[in-house]
């Protein structure tokens, strides 16, 4: 991509410079950049409530921007909106297709509505649907969808006119391994032909898998921005996580860890437990033998890929808080409602 | 990274910067077209349209026909109008209970991210909303007529008064369409409505004549757009005359819609 002598937002889908959103007194988006350039997957990764959803909306003129600028292929979003609306299409958090029409009759509505022709409608529609595998559910009425078979419209629904800036909300969330395979083939096809995506994620291999370029965002503020690798270097390449016997060994652990792997490890809030990153899994072994040199027991011990948590704990100092909580998912439903 | 970058130009060149006449009109028969698929799904949509006018026009005749008029074929000129205009109210305002619901569901949320025009998915259900007030109409009049009513304007009074009725429930529906938007539930609104709907039915001529009421409420009856309403078909079903209430009685709701109609678009736009 030619992006060198040019000014960047030139060449970019998104261009933001300090969005923000207030709710009465809390900030949901706290003057985020973003530039999001042409032909490339843009994966935002962060928890429940960070302001993903917020972020998106606004940029999609579908919430008031309370503060900062915000371009789509250079028209004003907030200026433009009906313009904007044509060059995007939205999939949402949550499904927003018709309840009481059928998949074939769904996309027919919005492809009318669209100002595509009766008849170009009915051929768009069973296109989309075979190329979504739901022609055999056509004529079924949504109510009758399983969760991936309606993600799977919702999607199906914003390619209509085949924008070429595609809003992906959490897209394979409750998806089951298989069908989020699937996804991740039809996204990246998407950017074959020409679309650029800007996709939100709670899952750091997804964004991974996917992204180009991610930006890790938290209570409203971006908090890193770069490639899937860059990020993962600034947490290691996989984690050994650690329980102490004894808890007041701790401060001696972390002198021992910082000897043998150049780097102090993070503490999670139990008591006892470190995660240190490791650029290598080999290198574990290093750790624990520095640790039974230094005469510090464990109880158990175990080496996984970061997950999400501990690149927020890398990165911000504490862990996503919200992750575990199934209440969340219930609150933020009713708040987007 | 994809291969093909399209020209910013390119992109632009495929988007207009709003919504034509022609756009908008098409919109709305789109959403009213779905409007009327999700009435044919949910059949119970049509009860109240179906049985008020077949209940109420019976048992008001009935229960205040001697009363009022010292007979019930005497008041069937007076009443059948009443009614015509009650039902017309109540069918409308089903309209801003419907909306709340529907704005809730994700759907809209799909309706608010594409480039249509702001008041399509309003004029949609409001335009597909006027079978309801046929049904209603067209049932009080038959049911009248077998009762033994017979309008001394005929054919083309009642066709008259019938129209004016639709009209007149069509542009009250914006009233409610409005309060759909600004409320926070389908029960609100549902309850807001009923306090409007039942002074502007009973606070009005379309029951008894409005001399026997205190002067504040005769007041009261003078300006409520239902009472002129009431006037109006009662002159062209009875007398098969365009008379000056006629007039005002358009004029009425031409007002109503002027105010609610954009008021409507806006608090719906801000409920982004
Ligand atoms: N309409 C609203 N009114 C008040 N607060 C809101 C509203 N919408 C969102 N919020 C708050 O803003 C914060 C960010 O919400 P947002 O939905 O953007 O998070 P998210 O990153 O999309 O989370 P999730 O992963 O759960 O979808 C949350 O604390 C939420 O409670
Ligand atoms: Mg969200």
């Amino acid at each position: 991509m030619p992006t060198n002598n040019l000014p960047s937002n030139l060449h970019s889908a998104v261009h933001a410079t300090g969005l923000i959103k207030n709710f009465g007194e809390f900030t949901a988006v706290d003057a985020i950049d973003l530039d999001v350039r042409q032909g490339e997957i843009f994966g935002v990764l962060g928890p429940n409530g960070a302001g993903k959803t917020t972020m998106l909306k606004m940029l999609a003129t579908l919430l008031p921007i309370d503060g900062g600028e915000a371009e789509i292929f250079g028209v004003d979003v907030r200026k433009e909106p009906h313009r904007i609306r044509q060059l995007l299409g939205v999939t949402g958090q949550y499904a927003s297709v018709d309840e009481n029409l059928t998949a074939n009759e769904n996309l027919w509505l919005f492809a009318r509505l669209q100002g595509v022709s009766s008849k170009d409608a009915r051929t768009t529609a069973s296109r989309l649907l075979e190329q979504f595998a739901l022609q055999e559910a056509a004529d079924k009425p949504i109510s009758q969808f399983s969760g991936g078979m309606r993600r799977r419209l919702d999607l199906a629904a914003s390619l209509i006119t085949q924008p070429p800036l595609i809003f992906l909300d959490e897209p394979t969330t409750g998806l089951d391994p298989r069908t989020r395979g699937q996804m991740w083939d039809t996204i990246r096809s998407l950017v074959d032909n020409g679309s650029t995506i800007l996709l939100t994620t709670q899952y750091l291999d997804e964004a991974d898998q996917l992204a180009d370029r991610i930006a890790v965002i938290d209570r409203g503020a971006k908090v890193a921005e770069g490639t899937p690798d860059q990020l993962k270097t600034s947490v290691g390449d996989s984690t050994l996580q650690l329980q102490l016997a004894d808890g007041a060994d701790q401060s001696l652990a972390s002198d021992v860890v910082r000897r043998v792997v150049g780097e102090a490890p993070v503490l999670t809030p139990e008591s006892g437990r470190m995660n240190v990153a490791l650029d290598n899994a080999n290198r574990a072994a290093d750790v624990l033998i520095g640790l039974r040199e230094a005469g510090i027991g464990i109880t158990s011990v175990s080496v996984d890929k970061p997950t999400l948590d501990e690149v927020f704990l890398a990165l911000t100092g504490h862990d996503t808080g919200e992750s575990n909580d199934p209440s969340t998912d219930e609150r933020e439903l009713e708040v987007a409602r | 990274m994809s291969t093909i970058v399209l020209e910013r130009s390119e992109i632009l060149a495929r988007t207009t910067p709003r919504n034509s006449l022609r756009d908008t009109a098409s919109q709305t028969l789109t959403l009213a077209w779905r409007s009327l698929t999700k009435m044919r799904r949910n059949p119970e949509q049509f009860f109240d349209v179906i049985i008020q006018p077949l209940l109420f026009t019976a048992m008001f005749t009935y229960i205040f026909g001697g009363a009022v008029s010292g007979s019930v074929a005497n008041y069937m000129p007076l009443i059948i109008p009443g009614i015509l205009a009650q039902t017309a109210l109540t069918a409308c305002m089903a309209m801003g209970t419907q909306l709340r619901e529907d704005m809730d569901k994700g759907v809209f949320d799909r309706f608010k991210s594409l480039p249509i025009a702001r008041i399509a998915p309003l004029a949609g259900p409001a335009l597909a909303d006027v079978i309801r007030y046929v049904i209603a109409a067209t049932l009080t009049i038959l049911v009248g007529l077998a009762m033994g009513y017979r309008p001394g304007g005929g054919f083309v009074g009642v066709l008259g008064g019938w129209t004016l009725t639709i009209v007149a429930a069509w542009s009250l529906a914006w009233i409610f369409t409005w309060l759909g938007t600004i409320a926070r539930s389908a029960q609100a609104v549902q309850g807001i409505s009923m306090m409007i709907m039942f002074p502007l039915s009973f606070m009005s001529n379309a029951f008894v004549d409005a001399k026997t009421m205190p002067d504040w409420l005769q007041t009261f009856v003078k300006f409520n757009p239902v009472s002129h309403v009431v006037t109006a078909v009662r002159d062209l079903m009875n007398d098969g005359k365009v008379t000056a209430d006629v007039g005002w009685a358009l004029f009425g709701c031409l007002v109503v819609v002027a105010i609610f109609a954009p008021l409507s678009v806006r608090s719906y736009k801000r409920h982004l």
